[in-house]
């Protein structure tokens, strides 16, 4: 079993290698410890030149980063926790964000911020956030998430590699010991990918007839829809067709709108709280096509800190359960086969 | 004695900037510009003197008050007078405006302290590149209430990199005087990481000049970060007709001008022919610039999808 975690590192350790320009930077990022989630172990051993552990000072090595991308490298940032990119945000909104633009184009920041999110893990309010979403829509910043399908080193790669431009890449916490799934091998799903550089997924039930609902979903939460989509058919024969992105921001409206042109119906899962989400976008977007003959949902958390103890956190984040009352919800009739 | 022509540049750079500003605040109110300024009027010699110094290749990193180190950085006064002016032939095409100038090595954002955490990741880039380049970082007094000014001066300390911080202390952030911005001494918040510096307070080009040549030898030299702390004073409002200071005290500190100063070094002819050509460089940059087509709406491209 490959897991979420050694892909992201494998291909950590591929990018490297395949180029000089590649310079990897964060907190106590040195090896044995390889980063709060290990995804850099054994970095700065095969790499010792190009692996810089810091002081804490997120600001400062974010800027740094744009600083050594404007100068032709290609740096990742390591936040040890996404809750601290908020110390961030100056450096990627005004700064990476815009610089290219504001040049006319006169320079470009391929800068790759990498963070763990999320929750789930019960550290509590400050360590357990999902806080993405505050930075979706910024031109000129793209964000990716990454989920357990298919390739997420690739993905990984096509940010540090490929992307001349400013990613924050989010990693949710629970995806790092996650298996990952092979979209040819999906068990009791059929996956389709996009051929776009930050693939779309788009996944039904084995054999299912066509599709009357439209899950949207993006990293860990695509598991727990995953789940509903099967209790959804298998307990409630409702069929529904799950869309996964991979890049959250900008929103590429394509596949959204294709499945709900087919299915009318929207429901968004993400961990964050709805209120100003990311399914606020993307129900905007289907409403906007649509109008009236759009029935939406939004699954998040209560809004609401995330809580540290158990089962206070559990009843503050979305959860399989949630997705599926959703669902019920939106008044879909049982498929008709 | 016959003016050097060294003497000369020093003169002709700094009324560049001079007139360049003079004529942005004369033609603000006549609704010339759009939007928002910061003039170097009073403090010319810090970057005529500092940018004297460095080579080819060598990053400026600039702030909000940015015209006088693009002019100095050898920035065109045209494309500079153009983007004030929401030109097409601006630096950026009308898209940066005042304070975001951009052209070859040269980065100016309005950003207070933002800036810096991008000069260290700039030096520590030119550091690995091996080609002797370093990074010349201008910050104002003001920006010391920045706590991304410390964690980039540790950073730049930490790992020895080349980059010059130029500390313009104009007594002044916006409207608020020093004494009610900070507390204990300049000096001290670099010497704390152990970055080497020199303080003046003057008004003398020549003297700017060899206190950014030490500076910068220092830098290149491979021997870590430096600071200078130059004393200054803005005789013009912070931005366009913003001034809450005493009259008398901008009095007091014209008497320090630094162009007169400098101008007396050049005999009276050669002096007032710097100040004709000047002014007739600053006369046509602006005619050119008023007659440039103004910035096209359809080139506007979006970032990321225009891009993909
Ligand atoms: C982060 C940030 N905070 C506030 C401002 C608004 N502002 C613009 S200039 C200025 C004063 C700056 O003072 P100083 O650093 O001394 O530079 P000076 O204007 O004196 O050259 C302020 C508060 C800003 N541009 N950026
Ligand atoms: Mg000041």
């Amino acid at each position: 079993m490959t897991t979420v975690l050694d892909e992201l590192r494998q291909s950590l350790h591929g990018c490297m290698q395949e180029s000089e320009q590649v310079i990897f930077l964060g907190e106590d990022v040195l090896d044995p410890y390889g980063g709060a989630f290990k995804a850099a172990r054994g970095l700065s051993t095969a790499y010792p030149a190009r692996v810089i552990t810091t002081p804490v000072s997120e600001a400062g090595i974010v800027g740094i980063g744009v600083g050594m991308a404007l100068r032709g490298l290609r740096p990742v940032v390591e936040i040890m926790f996404g809750d601290f990119l908020t110390l961030a945000a100056d450096q990627l909104i005004n700064h990476a964000a815009k610089l290219r633009w504001m040049s006319n184009d006169q320079v470009q920041v391929p800068l790759v911020v990498r963070t763990p999110m999320g929750g789930r893990r019960g550290y509590g309010p400050t360590h357990s956030q999902t806080l993405e979403k505050h930075f979706l829509g910024v031109p000129g910043l793209r964000v990716v998430a990454v989920c357990d399908l298919d390739d997420p080193g690739g993905l990984l790669r096509s940010a540090i590699m490929e992307d001349d431009d400013p990613v924050l890449f989010v990693e949710h916490k629970l995806l790092y010991p996650a298996a990952v799934q092979s979209l040819h091998d999906l068990g009791e799903f059929d996956g389709h990918r996009s051929g776009t550089r930050y693939p779309v997924y788009s996944i039904r039930v084995v054999g299912a007839p066509n599709p009357v609902l439209t899950l949207a979903a993006y990293g860990h939460m695509t598991d727990l829809a995953r789940k509903a989509l099967l209790r959804l058919a298998y307990e409630h024969e409702i069929f529904g067709e799950l869309v996964i992105f991979t890049q959250l921001s900008p929103v590429d409206p394509a596949p959204l709108l294709e499945s709900v042109s087919r299915t009318r119906r929207l429901l968004t899962v993400e961990e964050a709280s709805v209120a100003a989400g990311w399914g606020a976008e993307l129900v905007a977007i289907a409403a906007e096509r649509f109008g009236p003959d759009l029935r939406a949902g939004r699954v998040g958390a209560r809004q609401m800190p995330v809580p540290a103890a158990g089962p206070l956190e559990e009843a503050v984040l979305p959860g399989v359960e949630d997705i599926l009352r959703a669902a019920l919800n939106l008044g879909v009739a049982t498929s008709s086969r | 004695m016959p003016t050097s022509a060294a003497d000369f540049e020093l003169y002709r750079q700094m009324q560049r900037i001079r007139r360049f500003e003079e004529t942005v605040l004369e033609a603000f109110p006549r609704g010339e510009f759009y939007g928002t300024t910061h003039t170097y009027v009073g403090q010319e010699a810090n970057a005529v003197g500092v940018l004297s110094g460095i080579a080819d290749g060598d990053v400026v990193v600039s702030n909000h008050r940015c015209h006088g180190h693009f002019l100095a950085y050898g920035g065109s006064m045209d494309a500079l007078a153009a983007e004030l002016m929401g030109r097409q032939t601006g630096v950026c095409g009308g898209r940066s405006g005042s304070q975001h100038i951009q052209w070859k090595d040269f980065y100016a954002n309005g950003i207070l302290g933002g800036t810096l955490p991008l000069a260290v990741g700039m030096a520590l880039s030119e550091k690995r590149a091996g080609l002797g380049r370093v990074v010349i970082a201008f910050l104002g007094d003001g920006t010391l209430g920045e706590g991304i000014t410390y964690e980039s001066l540790n950073m730049a300390a930490l790992w020895g990199l080349p980059v010059a911080f130029i500390l313009e202390d104009n007594r002044y952030a916006q409207t608020t005087p020093l004494r009610l911005n900070l507390a204990g001494e300049m000096a001290g918040r670099f010497t704390a990481f152990g970055i080497p510096l020199v303080e003046a307070d003057t008004t003398d080009v020549l003297e700017i000049q060899a206190i950014g040549e030490k500076a910068i030898s220092h830098v290149r030299s491979g021997a870590g970060p430096f600071a200078t702390i130059l004393h200054t004073y803005r005789f013009a409002p912070h931005s366009k007709g913003d001034d809450t200071r005493d009259p008398a005290e901008v009095a007091h500190y014209r008497e320090r001008d630094p162009l007169p100063l400098q101008g007396r070094r050049l005999d009276e002819a050669t002096r007032r022919d710097v100040e004709k050509i000047v002014e007739t460089e600053v006369e046509e940059a602006f005619r050119r610039a008023a007659g440039a087509p103004p910035a096209d709406p359809s080139r506007l491209t979006e970032p990321l999808s225009g891009y993909a």
